[in-house]
């Protein structure tokens, strides 16, 4: 159960990155998953040189969101005017040059990022003991999430991101530039999911191919919760954790079989997902 | 005086030139640095493409998830020949493939479900699926981890003829002739009155649908088709390096396939080969020639993504664009007059509709009784009765947002109405499909073009007449058009209604507006209706194609029941025997052209409280 929440707490996390990017540009971005091994490493890196692990976090999750600006500003918004498949091959293609960039630099031994001091250890929770970090892990996601859910519905840009959401060619019509906001939305989407990469790296140790894994979860929650809706993302993302979990306690080789089975579901008796609220095919 | 298309003038040129091209190969390509293994490996990837581009290059369904059916075939092919339990490589592979397809049948009737990007991420999602399922719980069949190693290679004893195929150079010749015969099968697949339908889905799929064609049966076909090749390309994975690996079943595999056909370019079945060719070329070179170890594939990677950016068709598509650049300039010149817009002849020609079981000759053809559609807080039609005799000509006027397009739209069942029947030709359609009430014989053009804009005039109006010549589904893949029958003239008669037969072989996107708007009228009139709807025929149109296109009405309309809205009212009046007047979702009031002209409560609708 606990285990479920943590996976559900990241996934939703990085899931809601991927929404809010989609939601805004329209662009599925399959470096999504890059992203978060990227967040990583960054972090790894920050961590390697200052000791510290707060100022990892800081620089993984801002490293990646600095990556996702100029990502977008460089190649991402020549695609806006193209065909989705256009905008999934180079996204694609994108997310293979930053998985090999990583192994060519790194290698393909994974790397681990240990828990700061003060979370080691284990927390007796009276019926069982476990992991602090992953207690911490539950904690700074749901700030993450807290903080995200303020961006989007309580301030000016969020605003206009939700109008985006609805309706991009009319926000840009209202005189508000539309292409700025986009930028300014890579960078939070693809900061979620490198703030995530991070903040998971002492739980899971690095590798170049963590992103994949991740990436392909992340479709599927975002499946069940409905592309697009930022509650979708995290209902659908603490769904999947709590599936992955609990399979993975009575047979680990079940437990994506089973994730899809609830994906399959999702689609026959709902096909925009839980929470979604229109078709945007 | 048609150019028929070139498929037609030189039958069989492309499949020569493929048979040539694999003959000539073994005896270059060593010469150029290409090993055999890579060759065979270049030609196993190429089938693997074949059916993957008639899926995303013809029918638009980019899949991130061959991977399933490339490993699916090649699984079952491989299980079945190491455990003896098929002797012949080549009915292994067979039902390696058909296992493929099962497969593909269940996967695509899920993902299906959507389109677009979440097609994209439902395949990707089932692939990755299948490769824990083969990793783990299969792992007793798959060999889970190790693959299944041991897979033999074909030895064909027939009619006393024997072919024992070895490796290297020995193997090239059997997946020659595989990949020979999958190029057949695609061009005539390809060709068939499916692929026109399937190009058409690419373009658009609503339309396709409207003009009663089974959208969802014939892109599970494609989907079905692209895991064919695939099942049968893994099979010969297997056979090729004596091994089938699980590595089939990854993402990698479906990423590579994608990207292959990207690289080579998309919708021209040969874009994967060469996209395999430049792919496992540069891996090759890359990792032994120039040494980069691992970093292979960062460089691939990169050229990809600036080839994506760059170069949008892939190779072909570029080869293409110069040749046009090149050679093209001075003929594109001296066809540039007859570019100009031909004027709009009538000719005395009448299609009358193709008789249905349950036509109906006289009286009541169409009644909708209590016709109401909300949209939320919105009433857009309320409570409309309205009846249309058979062979009448119908005319619907209204001020603007009187409700008369989405009037339309519930007749032809593209939006359900919250309230109220609909009966055609004593049927009740209220809750049918808008393809089933197509094939029923009641359709329409659209306000707003709805055409296939990358396919030619021809082709858009063979694409309608399919639907009520073949019916809402038919699989006839190797079927060839030229040879069905009423089809070329049911074409002919069209473009000659809507004057559109000297533009036959243009592209819609380079047609005139007036003309785009009489081919949205030819497309409805294709299918053959019994009652045609027409949304605002003369929209945008000039004065003078307006006067030009109200005759062609007039001679589209003999021989079948029309309804027709317009702001034109001059036109329509002239047009119509009997109007019927919308007001705020309502039916104000009903009568001949010269009783609604001289009606009060009209003139009051349109300009408002004139006589207060």
């Amino acid at each position: 159960m606990f285990n479920g929440l943590v996976l559900g707490a990241l996934l939703a996390l990085i899931s809601s990155g991927l929404t809010i990017i989609y939601g805004t540009l329209g662009v599925l971005n399959l470096a999504h998953g890059a992203m978060f091994m990227m967040g990583g490493y960054a972090g790894f890196l920050a961590f390697e040189a200052t000791g510290s692990f707060t100022l990892a976090i800081i620089s993984g999750a801002l490293f990646v969101m600095v990556l996702g600006i100029v990502m977008e500003r460089v190649i991402i918004r020549h695609f806006y005017g193209r065909p989705n498949e256009d905008q999934i091959l180079v996204t694609f293609g994108l997310s293979i040059v930053f998985v090999e960039a990583i192994r060519f630099c790194f290698g393909s031994l994974s790397r681990s990022v240990p828990p700061p001091a003060w979370a080691t250890g284990v927390t007796p929770l009276g019926f069982m003991l476990y992991p602090t970090y992953r207690l911490v892990v539950v904690g700074i996601v749901a700030v993450a999430l807290l903080a995200l859910y303020l961006v989007l519905y309580r301030t000016r840009l969020g605003m206009i991101v939700r109008a985006g959401i609805e309706d991009s060619v009319m926000v840009d019509s209202l005189g508000i530039n539309v292409f700025r906001v986009f930028m300014v939305v890579f960078g939070i989407g693809a900061m979620a999911a490198g703030f995530a990469g991070i903040v998971n790296a002492p739980v899971v140790s690095l590798t170049p191919d963590m992103g994949e894994m991740i990436l392909v979860q992340t479709f599927v929650v975002v499946v069940i919760g409905g592309v697009g809706s930022f509650p979708g993302a995290i209902l659908g993302g603490l769904i999947a954790g709590q599936i992955l979990s609990i399979t993975s306690m009575i047979n680990p080789g079940y437990a994506y079989v089973m994730l899809f089975a609830a994906m399959t579901l999702v689609l026959l008796i709902r096909p925009r997902g839980l929470l979604g609220l229109r078709s945007r095919d | 005086m048609k150019p028929a298309p070139r498929s037609r003038r030189r039958p069989f040129l492309v499949e020569g030139l493929t048979a040539l091209g694999l003959v000539v190969a073994p005896h270059v390509l060593p010469h150029i640095g290409f090993a055999p293994n890579t060759v065979n490996q270049i030609l196993v990837w190429g089938l693997f493409g074949l059916g993957f581009d008639i899926l995303f290059g013809f029918t638009g369904l980019l899949s991130f998830g061959q991977s399933a059916f490339f490993g699916s075939g090649g699984f079952v092919a491989a299980y079945l020949l190491t455990q003896d339990m098929v002797q012949s490589v080549p009915l292994a592979l067979l039902l390696g493939t058909l296992a493929a397809m099962v497969v593909g049948v269940l996967v695509g009737m899920i993902a299906l479900r959507r389109t677009g990007i979440y097609f994209a991420m439902i395949t990707v999602a089932i692939a990755e699926m299948f490769y824990f399922l083969e990793n783990s719980p299969l792992s007793e069949w798959t060999g889970g981890e190790n693959g299944i190693p041991g897979v033999p290679t074909p030895k064909m004893d027939f009619l006393g003829l024997s072919w024992h195929v070895g490796t290297g150079w020995s193997m090239y010749w059997f997946l020659a002739v595989c990949y020979f015969a999958g190029t057949v099968v695609a061009l005539r697949i390809v060709r068939s009155p499916v692929g026109a339908i399937l190009s058409a889905i690419r373009d658009n799929p609503l339309r396709v649908a409207a003009l009663g064609h089974s959208v969802g049966a014939y892109k599970l076909t494609a989907f079905v088709i692209a895991s064919a090749y695939a099942g049968f390309a893994g099979g010969l994975l297997g056979v090729l390096q004596g091994f089938m690996p699980p590595d089939a079943f990854s993402f990698d595999t479906s990423g590579q396939l994608v990207m292959q056909t990207a690289i080579g370019g998309v919708g021209t079945l040969f874009g994967p080969l060469l996209g395999a060719t430049v792919w496992l070329f540069l891996s090759d070179f890359l990792q032994t020639a120039l040494g980069l170890g691992s970093a292979w594939k960062l460089v691939l990677g990169t050229i990809f993504v600036l080839l994506v950016c760059f170069l949008r068709h892939g190779l072909i598509g570029g080869i293409k664009d110069l040749h046009r650049l090149v050679f093209r300039r001075a003929e594109i010149e001296a066809e540039a007059p007859e570019e100009a817009p031909q004027p709009i002849t009538v000719v005395d020609v009448t299609m009358p509709a193709r008789h249905r079981e349950g036509d109906i000759e006289s009286g009541v053809i169409l009644k909708a009784t209590g016709l109401t559609k909300r949209y939320g807080g919105l009433l857009a039609n309320a409570d409309i009765d309205f009846t249309v005799n058979a062979g009448e000509l119908r005319g619907i006027i209204g001020p603007n947002g009187a409700g008369k397009s989405t009037f339309f739209k519930m007749l032809t069942c593209e939006v359900r109405p919250t309230s109220g029947t609909i009966v055609f030709e004593g049927q009740d359609i209220t809750s049918r499909g808008v393809t089933d009430v197509c094939q029923l014989g009641l359709t329409k053009s659209y306000q707003v073009n709805q055409l296939f804009t990358r396919l030619t005039v021809r082709e858009n109006l063979t694409i309608a007449a399919l639907a009520d010549i073949r019916g809402k589904f038919r699989l006839d893949l190797f079927a060839n058009p030229a040879k069905i029958k009423g089809l070329q003239e049911r074409v002919d008669h069209t473009l000659d209604l809507v004057s559109l037969a000297p533009r036959a072989d243009t592209t819609v996107s380079a047609l005139a507006y007036g003309e785009k708007r009489r081919l949205e009228i030819g497309l409805a009139l294709a299918t053959s209706p019994s009652l045609l709807l027409l949304d605002e025929p003369l929209a945008g149109m000039s004065p003078q194609e307006r006067v030009a296109t109200v005759k062609l009405l007039k001679s589209i309309a003999k021989g079948r029941t029309m309804i027709v809205i317009d702001h034109d009212m001059d036109s329509l009046f002239e047009l119509v025997e009997w109007i019927t007047v919308l007001q705020e979702g309502r039916v104000l009031t009903e009568g001949t052209p010269d009783q609604i002209k001289n009606d009060p409560a009209v003139k009051e609708a349109y300009l408002g409280g004139l006589h207060e």
